[in-house]
């Protein structure tokens, strides 16, 4: 189980502090898909590099982690190094094209699985287990990268960084750049890993709320550094209670929905600059239902059982 | 207006193009004026090297494009200037289509320099704040350097672009897939928009929801030739080639979650690329591939 | 350009963009500690051969004498002055390395370039000849050449140089256009009807342009030191003063073991120093031409 409170982390600029994560907390149960969603710059992605690896300009602010019942030292790059891969595990957004070219797919497993102190034959029977387990042969590790697809390549990434068995598992922006078929089964993989025991939860980062729609069990919205609402997938679909959850939502063409018989809206205006964030709810600029009360910021608080919102219209708003 | 008649495209590799790839086969389809037709199909399927042939980026290997009756391929000089005008492309990346060491704004001033040099100031301001407007950027959006914009903001400069040359046929390809789903609606209503008023595109894309929205006809690819093709609610209502319908089923719906075991179905993907066949009615405005 | 013309309020953002990497070159130390060594030794160049007061290949002066009021540098073991010697081979060394830089950067430019967008048949043939030029061991024709010319000037020796040094320049441009012809930014103007000498230098080209002074840099530093090694050992210009030639008399002379340290360690640290401040100037030009690399 994931713990996470009031986690702050700023990106150091020459312009000054980004305040990519401002101040956020949630947690994962066991067994739990949660799906991370939002615009870009929302700090999704950032959320989920900080859990497993601080990037140079990440500058630690405040906030905890606990993983388990163990607080993880995210702020300590090498006390963080015992955890990762085999508590904390990530499948990046460009694992694919991380892949040394050059080597064939086993060897430069075995070359990463080194670099940890693990032995490469002695896990191979497992990994070969888990490659058969999502539809790819043994043979596939005698290939070059480039003689697989993208989504083969990325669920190889997926065996491999799950090898150990982690605790947590980051998917960040893994379907993205996959077509629909390749989406779909890498989605599938992920379900299948969790179901499987490979990994107890899942943080998946996207952009793409159809895809969570699918696998995910819990959705949480981020808006400018900020979340702005979590609950089950089902409720975030069929009732959000945050405005911009609904106008998200609304602003995907489905199958079925054409311009010519219903135009979508889109949402009016850009996120806010992060630098000097505005006070008072960050959506309230783009925000169609906002009053005078959203000057100031509205507490992420629960309206019903496992459903959070950070809204002052929340409650209303979901009845009606 | 846009005829696409029996195209093939052999890509040539290894020492003094030993090796032969054909890459299209035989790809034939129409775009009448007002008409948006989205080509649809996974990477691989050729569908950007049509779109590239269209706008004379890569030669054709067989058969010819005809645009108003024209051979594209024919054309030189004065004519394929004449061309450029009234068709025009916007890509993928928009980080990539800008030259990252100018300013946007740079990418007006050649298209004045290239195409509307004999006009007169005001006239070209006029014309260029119209198109900026009609894309909802500002002026003082011309100032900034390429990597200080998002790519939405620069995909809509490059419809701008396009604008202010009172093109007829615009190719899109690939245009909203690396935007967020809030900035893609725009840019897709802003395709809708500019269809009303008469402009011809061709929507390349491998998302069958978005091809869905915007589109009139749809044309899916698979390795090269088309599978399936016609209006869109007939492809989209009855499919009827296997690949279109994997294509469909692979699509995340929200408000409807695939089964377990549809979800896990994790075989190695089949290649399930025929070739040879013909293309017969199904129904009228609905071709389908079928092989004997 | 034609845009100085436009009154598109674009106009004056093109004018800021120069100004900016004004702005920045100013400000970039690299840039600024390699201009000012390298100017030092430009400026010695031009106007210290008006400075010497003596003859630099005259034997008018006293042996084996250290620097001193009278000759600044000393003098050479057979009474020649050093500082005549030195300003006057340093102003031959940037003669053949301007020259020589030239002469390869217009071959390299032109191949790499041609090869790297047209690509496909006109690619394989300049890539063969750049190959064949490559492959040819450079070093061993220059010394047939020059044994067969029994007067050498500095012309033909930037020529020798020039016509020799070229294939990794071209090479490095053909590779760098050619990543840079695959990115959307020369489909859209290709997408404008430009002609293909409009795309390469005015969209391609300015990409690299701190990759193109980086190569003629390169090329010139190269050239200086090829020069300073053909003369050291002996199949430089017969009729005047270098550099390498000043190291060849010195060494051939035993200025080492008589400790005459004044004859040898002026061309010696020149060398070093024009072709490092060269060096020093190309990294602070990258971060200078990058607008990625500065801030925001």
């Amino acid at each position: 189980m994931l713990a996470v409170s009031d986690l702050k982390i700023h990106y150091r600029t020459l312009a000054g502090s980004v305040k990519a994560l401002d101040g956020v907390s949630f947690s994962v149960a066991d067994g739990e898909i949660m799906g991370l969603a939002g615009e870009s710059g929302c700090g999704k992605s950032t959320l989920g590099k900080a859990l497993i690896r601080l990037e140079e300009r990440m500058q630690y602010v405040g906030g905890e982690v606990t993983l388990d019942g163990t607080t993880l030292p995210i702020a300590d790059d090498w006390a963080m190094n015992p955890y990762r891969f085999r508590k904390v595990s990530i499948v990046p957004q460009y694992a694919m094209s991380a892949l040394n070219p050059t080597r064939r797919i086993g060897r430069m497993i075995d070359e990463l699985l080194a670099a940890r102190g693990l032995k490469g034959s002695t896990l191979r029977p497992e990994l070969e287990r888990r490659l058969a387990v999502l539809g790819l042969t043994p043979d596939v590790l005698g290939m070059y990268p480039i003689e697989l697809s993208g989504g083969m390549k990325q669920r190889v990434v997926m065996v491999l960084s799950t090898l150990l068995d982690p605790s947590l598992l980051i998917a960040d922006e893994v379907t993205s750049a996959l077509d629909v078929a390749s989406q779909k089964k890498v989605a599938g993989a992920l379900v299948e890993f969790r179901d499987r025991g490979y990994v107890k939860s899942m943080i998946v980062v996207t952009h793409d709320l159809a895809i969570l729609a699918q696998i995910a069990d819990s959705i949480m919205i981020m808006y400018a550094g900020k979340l702005a609402e979590k609950a089950p997938t089902r409720t975030i679909v069929e009732a959000p209670a945050h405005p911009y959850t609904r106008l998200l939502l609304g602003s995907l063409p489905e199958v079925g929905i054409r311009f010519e018989d219903k135009r979508l809206p889109g949402i009016k205006g850009r996120p806010p600059s992060l630098l000097s964030p505005p006070v008072g709810c960050r959506f309230r600029d783009r925000c169609p239902l906002a009053f005078s009360k959203c000057v100031e910021e509205p507490p992420f608080i629960e309206i019903a059982a496992g459903h959070q919102v950070a809204c002052w219209k929340a409650d209303a708003h979901a009845q009606g | 207006m846009l005829k696409v008649e029996n195209v093939s495209k052999v890509f040539r590799s290894g020492a003094f193009g030993g090796k032969k790839a054909k890459v299209i086969h035989d790809i034939d389809f129409e775009v009448k004026p007002g008409e948006v037709v989205s080509l649809i199909g996974e990477s691989g399927s050729g569908k950007t090297t049509v779109g590239r042939m269209i706008l004379r980026l890569t030669s054709v290997s067989e058969g010819r494009i005809t645009f108003d009756g024209e051979d594209v391929s024919a054309l030189k000089g004065r004519a394929l200037k004449s061309y450029y005008r009234r068709v025009q492309g916007v890509f993928q990346d928009p980080f990539s289509s800008f030259n990252p060491i100018f300013k946007v704004g740079r990418v007006f001033r050649t298209i004045r320099r290239e195409f509307l040099a004999d006009l007169d100031t005001a006239t070209w301001e006029t014309r260029l704040t119209g198109a900026l407007n009609a894309v909802g950027l500002e002026f003082a959006a011309l100032d900034k350097f390429p990597h200080q914009m998002s790519g939405g903001q620069l995909q809509r400069l490059l419809i701008a672009r396009a604008l202010v040359l009172d093109i007829r046929l615009l190719v899109a390809d690939e245009i909203i897939s690396m935007l967020d789903a809030s900035t893609r609606i725009d840019v897709l209503n802003l395709l809708g928009d500019l269809k009303r008023q008469g402009l011809s595109i061709i929507f390349v894309t491998h998302d069958l929801a978005l091809g869905n929205y915007i589109s009139d006809r749809i044309i899916i690819l698979q390795k090269g030739s088309i599978v399936e093709m016609g209006a869109t609610d007939r492809v989209f209502g009855d499919p009827q080639h296997a690949y279109t319908r994997s294509l469909l089923n692979a699509v995340p719906h929200l408000h409807e979650r695939w089964s377990d075991a549809e979800l896990k179905d994790l075989g190695l993907v089949k290649d399930t690329a025929r070739f040879g066949g013909r293309l017969v009615e199904h129904q009228p405005d609905h071709l389908v591939r079928v092989y004997s | 350009m034609t845009s100085t013309t436009d009154s598109a309020p674009a106009s004056p953002a093109a004018k800021a963009g120069r100004n900016e990497i004004l702005y920045f070159a100013l400000r970039n130390p690299k840039l600024l500690i390699g201009a000012v060594v390298f100017t030092i030794f430009l400026l010695g160049a031009i106007f210290g051969p008006m400075l010497a007061t003596h003859e630099p290949m005259t034997f008018d002066a006293p042996p084996g004498m250290p620097p001193s009021a009278d000759y600044w540098f000393g003098t050479t073991l057979f009474g020649q002055d050093v500082f005549s010697q030195f300003v006057n081979g340093l102003r031959s060394s940037f003669i053949v390395g301007t020259l020589a830089g030239f002469t390869a950067a217009i071959i390299g430019m032109f191949i790499g370039f041609f090869a790297g967008y047209r690509g496909g048949f006109v690619d394989e043939v300049l890539n063969m000849l750049t190959n064949v030029v490559l492959v040819i061991p450079t070093f061993a024709v220059l010394l047939v050449v020059a044994a067969y010319l029994s007067v050498r000037g500095l012309g033909t020796e930037a020529a020798f140089i020039g016509l020799t040094s070229w294939p990794w320049a071209a090479r490095a441009i053909r590779a760098q256009t050619f990543s840079l012809t695959s990115r959307d930014f020369v489909g859209m103007a290709r997408l404008n009807g430009e002609s293909t000498l409009r795309i390469i230098f005015g969209e391609i080209a300015p990409n690299m342009s701190s990759y193109l002074v980086m190569t003629f840099i390169l090329l010139f530093g190269g050239a200086i030191l090829t020069a300073a090694t053909l003369d050291f050992i002996g199949l430089g210009p017969t009729d005047s003063i270098s550099l390498g030639l000043m190291m060849n008399y010195s060494v051939m002379n035993a200025a080492l073991q008589l400790g005459m340290w004044w004859w040898f360690v002026p061309p010696g640290l020149a060398i070093t120093a024009i072709v490092g401040s060269l060096y020093v100037m190309n990294v602070g030009l990258d971060e200078v031409f990058n607008p990625k690399l500065r801030a925001l």
